[in-house]
């Protein structure tokens, strides 16, 4: 039987929504799995929606495009949730039965009733992590907040291996193998001045990424 | 520059010793003008198409290309194309939407003067409410512009079609451009599995002088054509000679069919060809039919698929004999108009058995399940 997981990533431009569905596919073929990525977005601008598909399967995967079937939701922040920022209103429409949602906050959101209660019907697990405040006490940087949500993921399923991980963080920071969009790419530049070296970028992002998976906590519904 | 062997274009298209990449579909563009002994590129950004020019730019400082250059627009640089193809060099550029629409009397004009221009149309919605999500109207408009029109599914597809599209565009009896069109988005900024031959090898130049048309050389100067052509003449050799270079234009199209056989293993792919319902797609909508046709055969339904990879020249005759005796023809689309479903019509017997469904346009994602509702429908 196919073993498929289709993942969701919800997000602002310039969070690393897209940066972090990438590296999270790396990984996962480095973990001997089939993945695609593919990122969905307008006319680039920080802030605006942006929304990044994760496929990770054990046999070949033909469908492109938005994943409207998603196992997995991550909502990078909560305005995704509050101002309605994202691709899809409510933002878990869609979610598979049993699926999960890691949402970016520092305290649980009030969700509406009516969306608590689709969420119970859908059996769904609720997640929250302050992801942005481990990647600046950890990481030292709001930048690594993708990074947070990739460690909070793996917190909640073992998706990919972390030497995997680690291998996808230095082939994507580790020079000009990657491609990446004029705006992205200037990111990349800040990041990478924020860490004096690539293995220290590595090592910070690691902790951050271990720092995260152990903040996730659950939230009943 | 940097040092590649020229080798037989029949090795680097082989499947043997290729090394797998993990890559966009712009990175998959790359990689195929890496292998591609291009002379010259030049470039002017679109999204989705940006990144895979500002790539092949990359290419160019690291020394395989010999010119690149970024024109004012898409119209100069399609002119500028023109001009470098003419001047016998092997030319590569690529373009999308709007930056399609902009360009768009060069494209004829390419096929016109037997240019073997290849281009990559990476495809995206050109409607208002602007968009810069994928779509593929753009490919209706060129459907009668000379040009040879082949269909990515993906990235791979891509990697492969690139490279042999300049092998067929620059036969001497084909000589006229070929577009290689990959969906916006779906191709060019999905990550996926490509297979490369080595980057050391690279295909033989283009050779001017295999041109069915008189070369600009010292002998040739272009004063001379742009003086003296026929057609600047209002009388009966001029509407004679018009109309029958319109005609040697669509027979050198015609004339590419073998060549695509032999290089493109046909202009289409047929799975289960004798199934009661078959879908007939090109592009991205071939992997979203792959998978509702996984959900199919699940509930039991068997349904065949033919993966159109040539749209000009048509695979009529191949169209027409592999639909006369299914019950269903579906034809699914990202694009407003269909244009694909008029094709098919225009040659299944009995066409009233075609489905012009699903249709999906403005950057919409086409779910399998929208298809599988089709096929659901053809059974009750």
């Amino acid at each position: 039987m196919q073993q498929k997981t289709f993942i969701r990533m919800s997000g602002l431009g310039g969070q690393g929504v897209v940066t972090a569905a990438h590296i999270l596919g790396d990984a996962a073929t480095r973990s001997g799995l089939v993945s695609t990525v593919n990122p969905f977005f307008g006319a680039e601008k920080r802030l605006a929606p942006a929304e990044s598909y994760v496929r990770i399967s054990s046999e070949p995967i033909f469908e492109r495009g938005e994943v409207l079937f998603p196992n997995i939701i991550m909502i990078f922040h909560p305005h995704v949730i509050t101002l309605g920022k994202c691709y899809t209103m409510p933002f878990f429409d869609g979610l598979q039965r049993q699926g999960k949602i890691i949402v970016n906050a520092d305290n649980p959101l009030a969700l509406g009733e009516d969306d608590l209660e689709r969420l119970r019907r859908l059996e769904a697990a609720l997640y929250y992590i302050p992801a942005t405040q481990v990647a600046m006490e950890v990481g030292g940087t709001d930048l690594s907040t993708n990074i947070a949500m990739l460690g909070a993921l793996l917190g909640i399923s073992a998706l990919v291996g972390d030497t995997a991980l680690q291998e996808a963080l230095a082939e994507r920071f580790g020079g000009g193998k990657f491609v990446a969009s004029g705006t992205t790419a200037a990111l990349d530049d800040v990041l990478k001045s924020k860490y004096a070296k690539l293995a220290q970028l590595i090592e910070k992002n690691m902790a951050v990424v271990e720092k995260a998976r152990r903040s996730t906590q659950v939230y009943p519904i | 520059m940097i040092e590649q062997k020229i080798t037989d274009p029949a090795s680097i298209f082989s499947r043997e010793g290729r090394s797998k990449l993990f890559i966009t579909g712009s990175e998959a563009v790359r990689e195929a003008i890496k292998r591609a002994n291009v002379d010259m590129a030049i470039a002017y950004p679109i999204t989705p198409q940006s990144e895979s020019m500002h790539l092949v730019g990359d290419i160019y400082a690291e020394g395989y290309l010999k010119d690149y250059f970024r024109g004012e627009n898409e119209f100069a640089v399609m002119s500028a194309v023109a001009g470098a193809s003419m001047g016998g060099v092997r030319v590569f550029t690529a373009t999308g939407g709007p930056g399609t629409l902009r360009a768009f009397e060069m494209f004829s004009t390419w096929a016109g003067s037997r240019l073997p221009i290849v281009c990559a149309f990476l495809t995206r919605g050109v409607n208002s409410p602007l968009t810069i999500q994928p779509d593929t109207i753009e490919m209706a408009y060129l459907l009668d512009t000379g040009m040879i029109m082949l269909h990515a599914e993906n990235a791979q597809d891509l990697y492969d079609m690139l490279l042999k599209a300049f092998v067929v565009a620059e036969k001497t009896e084909v000589h006229i451009p070929v577009g290689v069109f990959a969906d916006g988005f779906f191709v060019t900024h999905t990550r996926d599995y490509v297979e490369v031959a080595a980057a050391e090898f690279k295909l033989p130049p283009y050779n001017p002088y295999s041109a069915p048309v008189p070369v600009m050389d010292m002998e040739n100067v272009p004063i001379r054509q742009m003086r003296d052509p026929f057609v600047m003449k209002s009388n009966f050799v001029s509407y004679a000679t018009h109309a029958s270079w319109q005609q040697e234009v669509m027979a050198a199209a015609e004339r590419a069919r073998p060549y695509i056989h032999r290089y493109l293993d046909g202009l289409l792919e047929v799975e289960t060809p004798g199934a009661d319902i078959l879908i007939v797609a090109s592009g991205t909508a071939v992997s979203q039919s792959r998978e509702a046709r996984a959900m199919a055969a699940a509930e039991g339904t068997e349904v065949g698929l033919v993966k159109i990879k040539c749209l000009r020249p048509f695979p009529a005759a191949e169209i027409q004999q592999i639909t006369r005796n299914c019950k269903a023809v579906i034809v699914p689309e990202f694009n407003r108009v269909g244009w694909l479903c008029r094709e098919i019509k225009a040659v299944v017997e009995n066409n009233g058995k075609v489905i012009g469904a699903p249709r999906v346009f403005g950057g919409m994602t086409m779910p399998p399940e929208l298809i599988l509702d089709q096929i659901r429908r053809c059974k009750a």
